[in-house]
């Protein structure tokens, strides 16, 4: 062959001290972060009914990231994906996050009531639907649930980064076989779960409301909001000088790719979501549209389909602009925003039904800098010891030498 | 068959591995040949770039049909429904973005999807039904396992002793004549 197959020993492929660095500052600014919001919280009236609601955001925001990236190792194991080899174990750490997340729901637990109307027993009482909602709604199934989700997302991404750590010493073919009949019942699973995780977390804070087509939208803005994170850091390890060469504008250029895709997906999404409720006009479904088209929440819908589709889908559209690693992560950056402000419209508007004004809130932020510091760090500390390449995975000079047509 | 009677259409040079046939494209490529072509018998990596070829201007036809697709499905239902024949429809204005917004999707994609078709072949001067190339006995391997460089006698430089000179030096199977019949 002409293209040269790149020599990956002599490759920039380990965390090291920038590893080190990361799970240190990501740490310090994950308790400076989650301690200024409890601080915050608790030196202003409602300030800790208040916290929850932004700690539920800002958990869910990364936790729609680590389950993206589940996705992404699943769904490439499935398709005996080639070109992917080399974006894998960068994959896998995010997917290994899921491991923090499930730690910090523990503190969610006893916000719950604050959280969720449906425990009430008071208003449950008046309440018909809620009654009949009850034997799903109810703390103890609800934690049962959320516990299995999390049981079978770990297992999942521990397996999948075990058996690929392992090959890395072994270059066992064998392995990846196992892990692509894994990925089948695997992808099953996680369909369901996400769908249920979904429904339970974040579409009960409104439970007289139901959309059957809410576990697509949350998976939507999951997948799309991963794959904008692994821009950011593909470009982040590689202005540090690592996997220069590995990763290649050709990789770049899938995973915008993908990233378009997956915004065009959301829009499509949230677009058949509203135009059913929009023309059947029913009020238990309407009343969910009606809060958010209600005082400036409606132009925050308006920064959604400006914001969260047509700029990037116009930015994203030419190749050249997915194949430069500085404007496809201002991209990625952008729709990470975005997402992030999508889940804001999703849950805030439910924190009071009587506000109209959108209850932006300095917890907002600091929640946002407590968790995702806490997510970096441990993203880095479970690549702490690991390359960043799956070293010997059968497809790798498939992935190395990988150009779109 | 008479060789001698049939005017010169090209010069083609056969190739037998892809890294002969890149460096061979790339030499053509610096010579300054206009007219020609590479066949290979599956997709080559780094062929685009070893041939000099530019960037396809294939995308802006595209993304204009598109645009075009979307007025062109929004003033469609903004006519037949407000317009021509106003009917209440579920309590909806004549002219209602979201129910609109389905139709002009489809629009889209279709005048998109349809002029990428008719535009990449109007682009590759396709279809032909007759190329003189096709008479060669030993271009039908073009298809099985022969790469092949051919430079056509309608490009400015074509000499057909120079030409042939150069084919050679790129150190081919084989140079041959191709006869416009």
């Amino acid at each position: 062959m002409h293209t040269h197959l790149i020599d990956i020993t002599k490759e920039k492929r380990f965390l090291g001290s920038l590893g080190q660095r990361l799970t240190l500052g990501g740490g310090v600014a994950g308790i400076v972060g989650l301690a200024v919001s409890f601080g915050l919280a608790s030196t202003s009236e409602d300030g800790i009914h208040r916290l929850w609601w932004s700690y539920l955001h800002n958990w869910t925001f990364f936790l729609t990231i680590a389950l993206g990236a589940l996705f992404f190792v699943l769904v490439e194991h499935l398709a005996k994906a080639g070109w992917s080899v080399v974006l894998r174990r960068l994959s896998e750490g995010v997917s290994m996050t899921l491991v923090l997340l499930a730690i910090l729901f523990v503190p969610l637990i006893f916000g719950l009531h604050d959280l969720y109307h449906w425990l009430h027993a008071d208003l449950v009482a008046q309440d018909h639907v809620l009654q009949h909602k009850a034997s799903y709604l109810n703390q103890t199934f609800f934690l049962v649930r959320v516990a299995v989700y999390f049981l079978f997302w770990i297992g999942a991404a521990f397996l999948m980064h075990r058996n690929s750590v392992k090959q890395d010493q072994s270059g066992d073919h064998l392995l990846t076989g196992k892990m692509e009949a894994l990925s089948a019942p695997f992808m099953m699973i996680f369909a369901l779960t996400t769908t249920f995780a979904s429904f339970d977390l974040l579409m009960s804070l409104d439970p007289h409301w139901f959309s059957t087509i809410f576990g697509v939208y949350f998976f939507a803005g999951s997948f799309m909001s991963f794959l904008a994170f692994l821009s950011v850091i593909i470009v982040g390890l590689q202005r540090s000088g690592r996997l220069t060469g590995a990763i290649t504008d050709q990789h770049l250029h899938d995973v915008g790719k993908f990233l378009f895709a997956m915004l065009v997906f959301w829009a499509y999404i949230a677009f058949s979501q509203y135009l059913l409720i929009w023309y059947g006009n029913l009020p238990e479904e309407t009343g969910w549209y009606l809060r958010r088209q209600t005082g400036t929440w409606s132009s925050l819908g308006i920064v959604m389909i400006f914001g969260h589709f047509l700029i990037p889908f116009l930015f994203l559209l030419s190749r050249h602009i997915k194949r430069r690693p500085l404007l496809l992560s201002l991209g990625a950056l952008w729709l990470l925003v975005m997402h992030w402000l999508d889940l804001y419209w999703l849950i805030m508007p439910e924190y009071d039904h009587a506000l109209t004004a959108i209850p932006f809130s300095l917890l907002d932020l600091s929640c946002l800098v407590g968790i995702g510091g806490f997510f970096i760090a441990a993203w880095a500390w479970f690549l702490r010891r690991c390359s960043l390449i799956a070293e010997k995975d059968p497809r790798l000079a498939e992935s190395l030498t990988f150009e779109n047509a | 068959m008479n060789h001698d009677t049939a005017p010169l259409w090209g010069m083609m040079a056969e190739f037998d591995n892809v890294s002969d046939t890149l460096a061979a494209a790339e030499k053509t490529r610096d010579a300054g040949f206009k007219h020609w072509d590479t066949h290979t018998p599956f997709p080559v990596h780094g062929l685009c770039d070893a041939m000099g070829m530019r960037d396809t201007r294939l995308p802006w036809v595209v993304l204009t049909a598109g645009i075009t697709g979307a007025l062109f499905g929004l003033a469609l239902q903004y006519f037949t429904n407000a317009v021509d024949y106003p009917f209440v429809i579920s309590g909806k204005p004549l002219f209602s973005l979201p129910a609109n917004i389905p139709v002009v999707f489809e629009c889209t994609i279709l005048f998109a999807a349809l002029t990428a078709f008719k535009a990449m072949l109007v682009a590759n001067r396709l279809p032909q039904h007759h190329r003189p190339l096709f008479k060669k006995e030993r271009f039908r391997r073009a298809t099985q396992d022969r790469f092949f460089i051919v430079i056509e006698a309608a490009d400015p430089k074509f000499d057909a002793d120079r030409t042939r000179a150069f084919l050679e030096s790129l150190g081919g199977l084989s140079v041959e004549e191709v006869e416009d019949r």
